[in-house]
């Protein structure tokens, strides 16, 4: 990160701490993860534990529709005009990694509108394993996985399990139902990740989001600090 | 002769959002027009000498140095569609923040201050040619070649279609793309002494109605 600097010229290239007025931009962070693991249910969760403390943006990435941002809308996790999505052509990974030209825009569209924005969050519609995002998109990404999709997957790794700033294990509240090791997820995930966070959670639990909005919490204060 | 750089600003994995378009494609896929690789050739070859000359000729007057003010609105007055204007201009805001990273050169800080929703991307991508020693040649032959590339990816993901075909189609058309892009120069020169409005104002008017349409379907893989 390249605080105290900034790009000359009229607009920021990509991931510039700061925008063309000079002031801070938003923390982004991205998750990422298998369809169907509940990036988009963590996503509305900490919209809903984050918005009264913070300025909060999402862009949803969807692969060939505009269902994660459709779901945001629904459940009214924010209003209208912070949810934008960017259309992927098929191809989720490449607007988030290979060509985020898309996505940069959508925040700063964002930031332009409904700014000024603490946060954004990015959520890559679903992809495989193998998707993380640029660091020129996002400061900080999560991957989400969940229990349902095999205990071994925190053994298997891939780029997303092993690198992402936080993995993130979720319906932990299915574990029994559908004969996942949970003991063994972490000490895979430990083996694979050394000291990087883990978290485990249920989002039907009474806990829910927590400590993933700790974790944004603290990453914000690192951002602003 | 600068064709390192022409192959960089040619490369279809350029950093500039193309890969989420189809040019019209998907469109056509939907109405029955586009089923198979002698249909994509025709498809392709329609666009390019319609929308696509006018496109090559827009980057090869902006690449030798036209206003691109002007060119933006020639290329508005060149597209009769609200939604193809606004997908133009999108893809134009793409490109002038990957060129500006590859090439920074005044020109484009320019056209970021004067267009910060962006200017239309034929003539954003002849600026760009010209930050990068580039000129109005190889502009028009980058406009020419990924009017027709970007269709045949698009159609290789929607319809299934052997990508090895789709290839040959582009190879096909070589030809076609060459003379394009030398009426496109020549086009530019002429704009340059007579004036703008003497620039190809040919359309397609299947594009246009296809993009508009397309433009209102809640569900769809390409953005246009
Ligand atoms: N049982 C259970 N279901 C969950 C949990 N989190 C999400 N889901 C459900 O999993 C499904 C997929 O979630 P979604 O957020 O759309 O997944 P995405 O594709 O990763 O965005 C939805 O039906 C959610 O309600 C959880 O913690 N426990
Ligand atoms: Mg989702």
């Amino acid at each position: 990160m390249h605080l105290g600097h900034h790009h000359d010229g009229p607009a920021a290239v990509s991931a510039d701490a700061h925008r063309p007025d000079g002031t801070r931009r938003a923390l982004r962070i991205g998750l990422g993860g298998p369809v169907g693991t509940g990036k988009t249910a963590t996503v509305a969760a900490l919209c809903r534990a984050l918005r009264q403390e913070l300025s909060l943006a999402v862009v949803t990435n969807d692969i060939y529709t505009r269902e994660d941002a459709r779901f945001l809308l629904r459940e009214a996790v924010l209003p209208p005009e912070r949810i934008t999505a960017v259309e992927t052509g098929a191809c989720p990974h490449t607007a988030i990694r290979d060509d985020i030209s898309a996505n940069l825009e959508a925040v700063e569209d964002l930031e332009d509108t409904v700014g000024p924005l603490d946060l954004v969050l990015v959520e890559s519609g679903g992809d495989n394993l193998t998707a993380t995002f640029s660091r020129g998109l996002v400061d900080a990404q999560v991957f989400v996985i969940d229990v349902a999709g095999g205990d071994d997957i925190p053994r298997k790794g891939g780029p997303g399990v092993t690198t992402a700033d936080l993995l993130v294990v979720n319906k932990t509240d299915l574990a029994p139902h559908v004969g996942s090791d949970l003991e063994r997820m972490a000490a895979d995930a430990r083996a694979q990740r050394g000291d990087l966070p883990v978290v485990f959670q249920s989002l039907r639990g009474e806990a829910g989001v927590r400590d993933v909005a700790d974790w944004v919490r603290a990453r914000l204060a690192a951002w602003t600090a | 002769m600068n064709r390192a750089a022409l192959l960089v600003l040619a490369d279809g994995r350029f950093p500039a959002g193309g890969y989420a378009h189809s040019g019209g494609a998907e469109a056509a896929v939907k109405a029955g027009r586009l089923t198979d690789t002698a249909s994509l050739e025709e498809f392709c070859r329609g666009r390019l000498h319609t929308s696509g000359a006018v496109a090559a000729s827009l980057a090869a007057a902006a690449a030798l140095g036209l206003d691109p003010g002007a060119l933006d609105r020639a290329a508005d007055a060149r597209t009769p569609s609200p939604a193809l204007r606004a997908v133009a201009r999108r893809l134009g805001r793409q490109l002038v923040r990957a060129a500006r990273a590859a090439w920074p050169h005044q020109r484009l800080d320019a056209l970021v201050r004067d267009f910060p929703k962006g200017a239309h991307q034929p003539v954003v991508l002849g600026v760009a040619a010209h930050a990068a020693g580039l000129g109005p040649e190889d502009a028009a032959y980058c406009s020419a070649h990924e009017g027709v590339s970007g269709p045949a990816t698009a159609v290789v993901r929607l319809l299934g279609l052997d990508p090895f075909e789709a290839t040959a189609v582009l190879a096909r058309l070589a030809p076609d793309v060459d003379r394009v892009a030398r009426d496109a120069v020549a086009a530019a020169h002429r704009a340059a002494r007579e004036g703008i409005d003497t620039l190809p104002a040919r359309s397609a008017p299947l594009l246009e109605i296809g993009a508009e349409a397309h433009a209102a379907w809640p569900v769809r893989l390409f953005a246009s």
